[in-house]
């Protein structure tokens, strides 16, 4: 159901498009070596030395914004726009139990959370192939690996993005339980993302900032160290958990109880 | 399982009222959060086999009552069983021998019509996968879509989707059907086949009860009526004995009304007036033959007599009240 409607294809095919533009922007302008120090700079100065980086540099852009972003579209239509046209009524008579309906359109937006990030993954590096040579990687930590080792690297980069996604994809979920409205349960999951990340960027409020679901995202970096840091990641694993369990609880409780009258 | 096995195996083993009624509520309640008390102490019965028209004006709390029956809403109060299982507790067992028309159609706008029935079949843990798409050709067949099958949901007209909402609560033999307003956005020839539909059901056994503002249809193929009126039951029974309940007139069309009215009052008719040049009188238990020889007799020339049943429809207005509003 999710891959089949366009717009969901659409995003799928912005979403491939990003780093394909990488690509070419990095072709086209200069073949500099790595600049700047922090880890956006050093990831777009590693593409001219190994095409693999153009994924990496791709997922880093996307993680932000565009991810949660398609993840909300998806998550935030999941029940509020069976509601919203009426198929929600027929799903229960049939009956589908209420549980079971929040379980069935969790698994689907974890499909999405992974295939979202995969697409972005595997066109990177494509792209990559096609533009800019492919032998050993350097990593950020300065140690060479071998190109098919910068793939596995590359692989758990992107699980680590579907896992954090489906944090996402939890509140979008729950938020959908408590409006007939798809658009906006999709505005809110978004909101809250972005909310997430604004309380994360505020110095002042450090002490909360482990426990907001958005701070771990850009973690993955850590993965490609030499060797690998796995406590960020780590954290950022469990944090995430404890989101998803959280919302999907709130959205049980939520939908359990609830008159349909729509 | 065809319709018959499911007949045989839901047959009622013992004599007890519960096992013979296919729907029986008991002081069912709703109150919506706004305070608005949509079914008030509902006492639905509804035998098995019948075909039970629930009748009522828009905002009486008929769809209200169906969507507590299938689960969607939970009752502030009162007791319901379906099939003879209590609800909601039950849900699980029994809503996949009922099938259901809530509130029209609705289904998703960018999938065919066999996809979308494909779909709602898929969602049916009790359904058999590889049956499915034989099933889904006879509902199709059944409410006349075959030919419109593949097309997208969206390019279907108004009929067309109630023909589909209708097949999807056929897409498995079912023991109970609850239709909420069948016939809505049908054209005549439409309405005609849903009511043969509902008529053909109702003699393979099913049990069917079917809301509807239009009394016309329900009438002409319902055993059984219940009335409601502002979320209250006011009548509800079968058809012979709702037809019992009512005044039978007589209305004689001659020359000289006043002496015809004279007639029948004292013949001791009820109510004996004269409208429209035409004497009417309420019959009560005087034979018609009596009536016609009276006024004979009494050399009023009669040039049409009539005996005159109530429609339905005068029926429902007298148990429902007059007046256009909607209720609350």
């Amino acid at each position: 159901m999710i891959f089949r409607r366009r717009r969901n294809q659409a995003i799928l095919g912005v979403l491939a498009a990003i780093p394909i533009l990488i690509a070419i922007s990095v072709k086209v302008t200069d073949h500099g070596s790595r600049r700047g120090n922090d880890n956006a700079g050093a990831l777009f100065g590693s593409i001219a030395d190994n095409g693999v980086f153009v994924a990496f540099a791709a997922l880093f852009v996307v993680l932000t914004v565009f991810l949660p972003m398609a993840i909300s579209v998806v998550a935030g239509d999941s029940v509020s726009g069976e509601a919203n046209i009426g198929t929600l009524r027929y799903l229960l008579t049939v009956p589908v139990s209420r549980p079971r309906l929040l379980a069935v359109k969790y698994t689907g937006i974890l499909s999405w959370c992974l295939v979202t990030p995969l697409t972005v993954g595997v066109v990177g590096v494509l792209a990559g192939l096609a533009l800019f040579p492919s032998g050993s990687v350097v990593l950020l930590s300065g140690t060479q690996v071998p190109y098919v080792d910068g793939l596995g690297r590359l692989l758990l980069t992107i699980l680590y993005a579907a896992l954090m996604m489906a944090a996402v994809g939890a509140i979008g979920l729950f938020v959908s339980t408590l409006t007939e409205v798809p658009i906006a349960a999709m505005a809110t999951t978004l909101a809250l993302s972005i909310t997430s990340a604004v309380l994360d960027a505020i110095p002042q409020l450090g002490g909360i900032h482990p426990w907001l679901f958005s701070h771990y995202w850009l973690r993955f970096a850590d993965l490609l160290r030499d060797p690998l840091q796995f406590d960020g990641v780590e954290k950022g694993v469990l944090v995430t958990l404890g989101y998803v369990l959280v919302f999907l609880t709130l959205g049980w409780a939520r939908l359990g109880g609830k008159d349909i009258s729509s | 399982m065809s319709v018959a096995e499911a007949q045989a195996r839901s047959a009622p083993s013992d004599a007890s009222a519960s096992a013979e009624l296919a729907i029986e509520s008991a002081a069912l309640t709703k109150r919506f959060r706004s305070g608005q008390v949509a079914v008030d102490t509902l006492e639905l019965r509804v035998p098995r086999g019948a075909v039970y028209g629930f009748l009522g004006p828009n905002g009486s709390g008929k769809t209200t009552t169906i969507r507590m029956l299938l689960g969607l809403i939970f009752p502030t109060s009162g007791r319901y069983s379906m099939l003879g299982a209590a609800l909601p507790a039950s849900a699980g067992s029994v809503l996949p021998r009922v099938g259901a028309l809530v509130e029209g159609p609705a289904f998703h706008p960018y999938l065919s019509g066999r996809a979308n029935l494909a779909r709602l079949d898929a969602a049916d843990l009790t359904a058999t996968g590889r049956t499915a798409p034989r099933r889904i050709d006879e509902a199709l067949e059944r409410v006349g879509l075959t030919a419109a099958a593949g097309k997208r949901y969206r390019h279907y007209s108004l009929g067309m989707r109630q023909r589909l909402g209708i097949a999807a609560a056929l897409l498995q033999p079912r023991e109970l059907l609850l239709l909420d307003e069948p016939t809505n956005g049908l054209d005549p020839q439409g309405t005609r086949e849903v009511r043969h539909l509902i008529h053909q059901l109702g003699r393979e056994g099913v049990t069917v009860f079917v809301s509807s503002h239009l009394l016309a249809e329900v009438e002409q193929v319902c055993t059984h009526v219940g009335v409601m009126s502002t979320g209250r039951m006011v009548w509800q029974g079968s058809l012979p004995e709702l037809a019992a309940q009512q005044r039978v007139r007589v209305r004689v069309t001659t020359s000289d009304p006043q002496a015809a009215r004279d007639v029948l009052a004292r013949l001791g008719l009820g109510e004996p007036t004269v409208v429209d040049g035409e004497a009417l009188a309420v019959l009560g238990s005087i034979d018609p033959e009596r009536i016609v020889e009276a006024l004979v007799e009494a050399g009023v020339g009669v040039r049409g007599f009539v005996v005159e049943k109530p429609r339905l429809e005068d029926v429902f207005v007298s148990l429902t009240g007059e007046g256009f509003d909607v209720s609350g």
